[in-house]
């Protein structure tokens, strides 16, 4: 069979598009985590996504429902997070650190009280991309026009923020209105990205693209369209991979993430030297 | 009659339990030039932080172009350069324009485009008076301290702002960028009219410049003018005859 003959499969035309859209939001998004150093947020988010699912699944939800019913929680989640870092004067890491235990303790108990971890439960752990429905890509879609829209709309004041804070509030950004739909569109992007991924993986699709793309950025923008490359070509490389050779998408997917990493860390080096 | 543009009034700040700044009193009124200069930890930063509405004060009135700092809204009239201390992420993967850009987003509306081509005369103006034209495409964290300082001043100045807050801005320039610095300083505020609140341990150098000196040590021990300051026998038996001499005497 030729790489032709795969895209003649409609899991795989699926698995395309519905990662594509997915890993360009989380790199783009990634970009303004890893520069917030938020970039554990995706990480906590989806530990949180994991005790949601359980919930879902405690209660019998329909798998085709399971990413909408877990959305609510875990957008709830990450606003949590904020206000600890704002409020409670919590920081980052520690705010993401309760967060997620706390996502992972109900999954556990949840898992436990319906008699152990189900398959179902596990395909959320490590994503099997290839099984992406009709209705999921939809949603990709869906979202990655919400949140491409969000972002252009608010580019100059999430640079801002993330540039500086207190410079951003002093040139009349609403800071915690910005932060706030910045942790919002993450956790959207999280619960979609754990299909692709899985909730183990889910923060290396935010964090590798992001790291690959600051290590050779020349500017802001640069820094966005290089990430979202970046992404898009490990998860096309990653699927055909994972159908040609029939290993784990998820994983070939985030293997080939880091590899670019890298290739880009030892570029910079590379060129710095001379 | 000159209009206030920044006052406090009886501000009281506390800082883990003791208090940063005691029971300040002044105002500063359009096309002053004014100098805060006072020791380490005496509030200076405090108040800038309380002036710009970063910090809420525990205590007193706060107001900006004579409305509360809280409700303020028309942050185009002012110009902020934030301590120079501060050191950018070395991968901030944003410009020397990008940054300088972002110094119009008070100036727009949602949602806030900057950058086109309205705004170019503005931001090569900034870029040309602030001699970083040559390094407008240089990422911002690759800079030196002095370079650093320079593109932030940029960014404070470039929307034109009537009240330009600096903030010990001068700590990581050498000599001969101060001057230019400072000359800067002059040329804004003599030919545009800009009004001044320079926060700085360099006494002597603002002394020269400054239309009024404060200075601060959690309260305020001085505010007048530099002669005043050096002819005054309460500040000479405050900082003793010998520290009075070496703040007069650049001036």
């Amino acid at each position: 069979m030729t790489i032709i003959d795969m895209f003649q499969y409609g899991f795989i035309q699926r698995a395309l598009i519905a990662g594509s859209l997915i890993a360009v939001l989380c790199a783009v998004l990634g970009v303004y985590l890893v520069l917030h150093r938020l970039s554990l947020i995706g990480d906590g988010l989806a530990h949180v996504t994991f005790g949601s699912v359980a919930l879902a699944l405690f209660c019998n939800i329909s798998p085709l429902a399971v990413t909408l019913a877990a959305l609510p929680l875990v957008m709830l989640s990450s606003v949590g997070i904020l206000k600890l870092m704002e409020k409670a004067k919590v920081f980052g890491d520690a705010a993401v650190g309760i967060v997620a235990s706390l996502g992972i303790a109900i999954g556990v108990l949840l898992a436990g009280l319906s008699g152990g971890f189900s398959v179902d439960l596990f395909s959320y752990l490590f994503g099997n991309i290839l099984s992406v429905s009709r209705e999921e890509v939809i949603i990709a879609a869906v979202l990655f026009v919400v949140i491409i829209a969000s972002v252009s709309l608010y580019y100059n004041e999430l640079l801002a923020v993330t540039f500086d804070e207190e410079l951003a509030r002093t040139s009349g950004v609403h800071t915690g209105r910005i932060n706030m739909i910045l942790v919002l569109l993450t956790s959207l992007i999280v619960v979609l990205a754990m299909k692709v991924a899985g909730i183990m993986l889910v923060s290396a699709l935010i964090v590798l693209p992001a790291v690959t793309a600051l290590q050779i950025a020349t500017g802001f923008r640069t820094a966005l369209i290089l990430a979202a490359t970046c992404a898009l070509l490990s998860v096309v490389a990653g699927i055909i991979a994972s159908f040609a050779l029939n290993i784990p998408a998820g994983a070939t997917i985030i293997l080939l993430n880091f590899s670019l990493f890298l290739s880009a860390f030892l570029g910079r080096r590379l060129v710095l030297r001379h | 009659m000159p209009v206030d543009i920044l006052s406090f009034e009886n501000l009281i700040c506390r800082y883990q339990g003791h208090e940063a700044l005691t029971d300040v009193t002044f105002s500063v009124t359009a096309g002053d030039y004014v100098g805060i200069v006072g020791p380490n930890g005496s509030g200076k930063s405090t108040l800038i932080r309380v002036a710009l509405g970063l910090v809420a004060p525990d205590a007193g009135q706060v107001t900006l172009f004579g409305v509360p700092v809280a409700s303020f809204c028309e942050w185009r009239r002012i110009g902020y350069l934030p301590q120079s201390m501060r050191q950018f992420n070395p991968a901030f993967p944003a410009t020397v324009e990008e940054v300088v850009r972002l110094g119009l987003l008070p100036h727009k509306r949602f949602p806030r485009r900057v950058g086109g081509r309205r705004d170019t005369p503005a931001v090569e103006r900034a870029l040309e008076a602030l001699g970083i034209t040559g390094i407008r495409g240089k990422l911002i964290g690759e800079l030196s301290g002095g370079q650093q300082q320079r593109a932030l001043l940029a960014r404070a100045i470039v929307g034109r702002p009537e009240l330009l807050i600096l903030d010990e801005p001068t700590t990581a320039l050498d000599p001969e960028t101060r001057e230019r610095f400072y000359t800067l300083l002059g040329e804004l505020h003599g030919e545009e009219g800009t009004t001044i609140i320079l926060v700085t341990h360099d006494t002597g150098a603002i002394g020269s410049m400054a239309s009024r000196l404060i200075y601060v040590d959690r309260k305020i021990i001085f505010n007048g003018t530099l002669d005043d300051f050096c002819q005054s026998e309460k500040m000479t038996a405050f900082f003793g005859e010998a520290s009075q001499h070496l703040i007069c005497h650049r001036h």
